[in-house]
């Protein structure tokens, strides 16, 4: 257990590093002229003269070559600096520090709605026995997987804001204002949950042993609640990452339609401004949360589902009935 | 029940019916035709691509013609979707706006079809040392969510139609290749597989003639549903600002545009937004529909 | 259960009323109006006490027949005429609640296959807790009644097996599990859907005469149903045959064995191997040559845990073999003694961690690709299941060809002429050649395997279990295809096989493989006769019908 525990984190640290060089290659080597678009940005018009070349390239190290470059990124990374963002002229990192806590928040709340929305929608169209109601729960998922998610949100201020007035429109203060976006960002991630969790219930109460409790007399809920749940959301476990991924993704287009303090704004304004360092950092961010969670997700996984220990110790030596 | 009944059950073909390639086709065919929400799908996908293809025939109007005294209608029989602020009308530049985004849909799943398609078969069929290194590399693109790597690549490579398909289809090609590696590597291993190979067949005419034709099911409909993720990722970073920039339309950029008339003129946003919406269901619709007919088959 | 034989009592109807009553019962699948009938006008009754058999091949709807009186038909499945009674109550059109009543204090079910039907993630102490509940059993006594349960079951070690989840038990253990759980809420009337059809003979043998010895004990009705005419035979007080929905004969299983009334019943009879089958001579090997030599054969798999420990298992432990020239050598041994990967080792498909493989002189084991190939022409594989083995995507046709494809053998057309020819051979028209493996039935499968196997006119055949997954009267017609092949072509075949009763019709030579280990090895009927070793013993004890054969 210890070593698997060992080797798992030393994976997962060989995974962040390896996200961190993509994106390295991806904004720093690919472009054929960061200089410029760093120059660009920091309030040059026109061209820029032969000075301000000179004094980027000695700031950001362009005029070593790209190894020494990704060396020193990498050795500073490590220290968690991620250098200075162009637009703003702050650190990358106080700037991530800053607007991490509002975002942290709405995560957590979208995160939440999902599992109760998904959650729910999936056990009542697999439980309900009305046909034409079930077969429109099992749609519903789709849709919710199927409309952007800036339109959603705009759907939700209109309706919820400007008609009923109940929530406010934009704004990043007091819980009421998180409810809008943590909403719009929770719909698309309820349908994933939910298609795989409907798939997962489906497929476990078609399984033999399902049968079995049926035989005994259980009841329908008790086999539903003991018996398939349980089976069902052990895989659907697996794609909490995937679901982190996708709710920090919806964070940047919910944080911009509601005009919110965070990650995700800070995300789409850095992009806008083509601010390199900021945009590095941010992704690395999201990659080190995608990274963890999964990590989590592995290490608790064996302690859920008790087939996992016995297959990956003993594969083929399952016991063996001894003949008299 | 048994398995081997419930397989008779289901399986099992009239007597009559058991000849030949072109019955089984025929089958599939009417399976289909008895799906009234499928047709509608294909129906309306096909619409929409026409519409990218020859505007002209869904419309005659100009979409940058500028109507002052026109602006804000409502949506009526004339103006399907109302005018904007510029007295533009909105439908005219929906159907214009297709041309782009469907292209940059189009780019996107191009790329993640041949880049991962070929990342997944190599990786499955050869295995080893290949596979351990395309597979760790796919990886490492799996760990960065796919619109934050687009927002990333959009950022080095500049912003239009053209770099936002590509961002977008870098996204995608880790999930393709996931996903043919895997149904190569559940082929290869089938006992016919090893049949073939066990009576003289070499490498590459197994993996021509046995392990593509019988793996390429899966592949397919994740490419149709992907291009359903990649509509709503192109019109998402068009919408953050990345795509075209004005006059040029895509779907995205219409409804970040009708935003600023949000309160008086709702559907400057919804209507476009809704038209996306309904055609990445159509098109998660038909790829769910072809992945249950793969599964009775 | 006497080891012979014993016919029924006469009288077996007490006073007392039915404990399942089926009539004129008709199930349907599909939508109403088009359904398919998978059972038709099947009466059938089941007294206190009595062990009834249901035998029929798969299709038969046998198994929905069991479904139906549990009240447990799968989705899209229904009741379209007749009446079901159970116990006293009329539960044909009983919903899910009202039948809910019954499952448990009237009827229990054992299901098919005991590797699927426990839940993986609940330890089995709470499955068998949920039935002792059922009825009512104070809660601090419950872990008592469990233990109990599962120890009448046959259960070793019960309370610690209740701690333990089902991948932590063997096959055999599992089913007794599965028994206990039936038994728990003490039904008049058990169901036991083809018990012990996945799981080793001399384990099946063990828990058939358990289940006997227990129905008989607390004078549980018990309604089998197997495909397997032998068992039935062997337990039931009443045998009833089922044929495509409809009861072809039933009464009592002395008298359809001496006397089979209805022409199916005849075929089944001729067909189950060791129930009255007069063994085949075996025919006088031409040349006595070795075509194929194990020599000191071992294997071993090394498997890497996901925790970073290796765990090193010795599937093949110093195989030593030889196999003549026209005749049959038969490798037989229970799944896990290394049988099949002898033979996929001899195919070169799996290399030996020490020792040589020779075919003809040549080492199969130490042959690069190139030279593999080549011996390939000369000695084929058929594979265990045909469902499995021939691609969907492929007509009769290519699937024959592809060998003569692969080495490039004549033409287009001469190759369809050759494949015609081999489609002879195995008994199948020329008009199959446009089909394809999903349009035809299993026997029809393992032929076009055959087929395929011949077209290079090998000498020798690598068979691994190529009946096993097969219907009783289909294997016999392709034991006799091989036996005849062999006569007519002077082919040399490796059997491998867990069913000593088809083993006895085809083989020459016999060697019994037990965890890797050639216990015992010789001509068949010598091993037949003087069987040396305790597993041999108990696998030929196994054999279901010899018990009859014996008796009667």
């Amino acid at each position: 257990m210890v070593q698997y525990t060992v080797r798992r984190v030393a994976q997962a640290i060989a995974v962040l590093w390896a996200a961190y060089t993509v994106t390295f290659v991806v904004l720093y080597a690919l472009p054929s002229d960061p200089v410029s678009i760093l120059l660009n940005q920091a309030g040059g018009t026109g061209r820029p003269s032969a000075d301000q070349v000179a004094k980027i390239q000695a700031a950001y190290g362009f005029d070593d070559p790209i190894v020494v470059q990704y060396w020193h990124h990498l050795v500073d990374a490590f220290q968690l600096d991620f250098g200075q963002s162009v637009s703003r002229g702050q650190s990358v990192t106080s700037l991530l520090a800053e607007n991490l806590p509002p975002t942290i928040a709405l995560t957590a709340m979208a995160l939440v709605l999902t599992t109760v929305i998904g959650g729910g929608l999936a056990f009542l169209a697999t439980y309900v026995g009305w046909r034409p109601l079930r077969s429109f729960l099992h749609r519903l998922p789709a849709v919710g997987v199927s409309f952007p998610t800036f339109w959603v949100g705009l759907l939700l201020i209109q309706l919820f804001s400007f008609s009923l007035g109940w929530f406010p429109a934009t704004g990043s203060s007091g819980v009421s204002s998180l409810v809008l976006p943590a909403l719009t960002m929770s719909l698309p991630t309820s349908g994933i949950l939910a298609q795989v969790l409907i798939r997962g219930l489906d497929d476990t109460l078609d399984q033999a042993h399902i049968a079995t409790a049926r035989a005994k007399g259980l009841s329908r809920f008790t086999i539903h609640t003991k018996h398939a749940l349980k089976n069902a959301s052990l895989p659907a476990l697996t794609i909490l990452g995937v679901l982190v991924g996708a709710t920090v993704t919806n964070a940047v287009v919910a944080e911009t339609v509601f005009s919110r303090l965070g990650i995700g704004r800070l995300a789409q304004q850095a992009v806008l401004a083509q601010d390199i360092p900021l945009v590095q950092g941010i992704v690395v961010l999201a990659a080190g949360v995608f990274v963890v969670v999964n990590l989590v997700v592995d290490l608790i996984y064996p302690l859920l589902d008790p087939r996992v220990l016995q297959h990956s110790s003993s594969r083929s030596l399952a016991p063996v009935e001894v003949a008299a | 029940m048994t398995l081997a009944d419930v397989e008779l059950v289901r399986f099992t073909p009239p007597a009559a019916e058991r000849d030949g390639t072109s019955n089984r086709a025929r089958q599939t065919a009417h399976a289909l035709l008895r799906r009234p929400g499928f047709l509608i799908a294909v129906a309306y996908v096909v619409l929409v691509v026409l519409s990218a293809i020859v505007p002209r025939l869904f419309t005659s109007g100009d979409p940058t013609q500028t109507a002052p005294k026109d602006k804000f209608l409502a949506p009526s029989l004339s103006h399907l979707f109302g005018t904007d602020e510029l007295g533009r009308d909105l439908f005219t530049r929906m159907v214009h706006g297709s041309a782009l985004s469907i292209e940059a849909t189009a780019i996107s799943v191009g790329l993640a079809v041949v880049v991962g398609l070929t990342i997944g078969v190599v990786s499955g069929y050869a295995g080893g040392w290949a596979d351990s290194l395309l597979m760790r590399f796919v990886d490492v693109l799996l760990a960065i969510p796919a619109l934050l790597l687009a927002l990333a690549i959009v950022t080095a490579l500049g912003f239009g139609t053209v770099n936002v398909a590509i961002a977008v289809g870098v996204g995608l090609t880790p999930g393709f290749a996931r996903v043919t590696r895997a149904e190569v590597l559940r082929v290869k291993t089938l006992p016919y597989v090893e049949a073939a190979r066990s009576s003289g067949a070499g490498p590459l005419r197994v993996l021509r003639r046995h392990i593509l034709p019988n793996s390429w099911g899966p592949v397919a409909v994740l490419a149709v549903l992907d291009f359903g993720t990649a509509i709503l990722a192109v019109s998402s970073l068009s919408f953050l600002g990345f795509g075209a920039p004005p006059p040029e339309a895509e779907w995205g950029s219409l409804v970040a545009a009708g935003r600023t008339y949000l309160v008086t003129s709702p559907w400057l946003t919804l209507l476009p937004g809704l038209a996306v919406g309904a055609a990445v269901y159509a098109l998660n619709h038909i790829g769910k529909t072809f992945e249950e007919l793969q599964r009775w088959h | 259960m006497a080891l012979t034989f014993t016919p029924a009592p006469a009288v077996l109807a007490p006073p007392d009323q039915a404990v399942l009553e089926i009539d004129e019962l008709s199930v349907g699948f599909g939508p109403k109006g088009r359904e398919r009938r998978v059972v038709e006008n099947l009466s059938l009754t089941v007294r206190p006490g009595q062990v009834v058999a249901l035998v029929g091949e798969s299709g038969s709807g046998k198994s929905t027949t069991a479904h139906a009186a549990l009240g447990l038909l799968p989705a899209g499945g229904r009741i379209v005429g007749g009446r079901i009674t159970l116990g006293g109550h009329d539960v044909t059109n009983a919903d899910d609640k009202a039948f809910r009543q019954h499952r448990g204090p009237l009827v229990g079910l054992v299901p098919q296959d005991p590797m699927v039907a426990l839940n993986p993630t609940l330890r089995i102490g709470e499955q068998v807790a949920e039935a002792v509940r059922r009825r009512g059993v104070p809660k601090r006594s419950v872990a008592v009644e469990v233990s109990e349960v599962l120890e009448r079951a046959g259960v070793d070690n019960p309370t610690v097996k209740a701690r333990q989840y089902p991948h932590e038990l063997s096959g055999g253990q599992r089913q007794r599990v599965l028994i206990a759980i039936a038994l728990a809420g003490h039904p008049r009337l058990l169901v036991a859907d083809e018990p012990t059809s996945a799981l080793d003979a001399t384990v099946q043998r063990r828990i058939l005469d358990h289940l006997d010895r227990l129905v008989a004990d607390s004078g549980t009705s018990l309604l089998l149903i197997t495909h397997d005419l032998g068992i039935a035979v062997d337990r039931a007080d009443h045998l009833v045959v089922m044929s495509e929905g409809r009861i072809v004969e039933q009464g009592r299983p002395a008298e359809i064995v001496a006397a089979p009334q209805h022409e199916y019943t005849q075929r089944l009879l001729d067909a189950a191997p060791g129930l009255g089958r007069i063994r085949r001579p075996a025919p006088v090997p031409p040349v006595d040559d070795v075509v194929l030599r194990f020599d000191g054969v071992s294997k071993e798999f090394t498997s890497r845990s996901g925790f970073g420990s290796r765990s090193r298992a010795r599937v093949l432990d110093d195989v030593t073999l030889d196999v003549h020239r026209g005749r049959t050598l038969a490798l037989v041994g229970e799944s896990g003694s290394g049988k099949t990967t002898a033979l996929r080792i001899a195919m070169g498909l799996e290399r030996p961690t020490s020792g040589r493989v020779l075919f003809d002189g040549v080492d199969v084991a130490s042959s690069d690709r190139r030279e593999l190939r080549a011996l390939r022409r000369r000695f084929q594989f058929v594979h265990q299941n045909p469902f499995a083995a021939l691609d969907p995507k492929f007509s009769v046709r290519d699937l024959v060809a592809e060998p003569l494809e692969s080495f490039r053998v004549g033409d287009r057309s001469s190759r369809t002429v050759a494949v015609t020819k081999l489609l002879d051979q195995v008994a199948l028209p020329a008009s199959y050649l446009g089909r394809r493996a999903a349009e035809l039935s299993g026997g029809q499968r393992q032929r076009v395997a055959i087929a395929r196997a011949l077209a290079l006119e090998p000498e020798l055949l690598l068979l691994d279990e190529p009946v096993s997954a097969l219907d009783v009267s289909v294997q016999a017609q392709i034991l006799d295809l091989l036996v005849d092949l062999q006569s007519e072509l002077g082919l040399t075949y490796v059997l491998v096989s867990h069913d000593l009763a088809v083993v006895a019709e085809v083989s020459h030579q016999l060697a019994v493989l037990d965890g890797g280990r050639i216990v015992e090895s010789g001509p068949t009927q010598q091993v037949f006769d003087h069987p040396e070793h305790a597993l041999t013993r108990a696998l030929l004890a196994a054999v279901p019908g010899l018990k009859t054969e014996v008796g009667a």
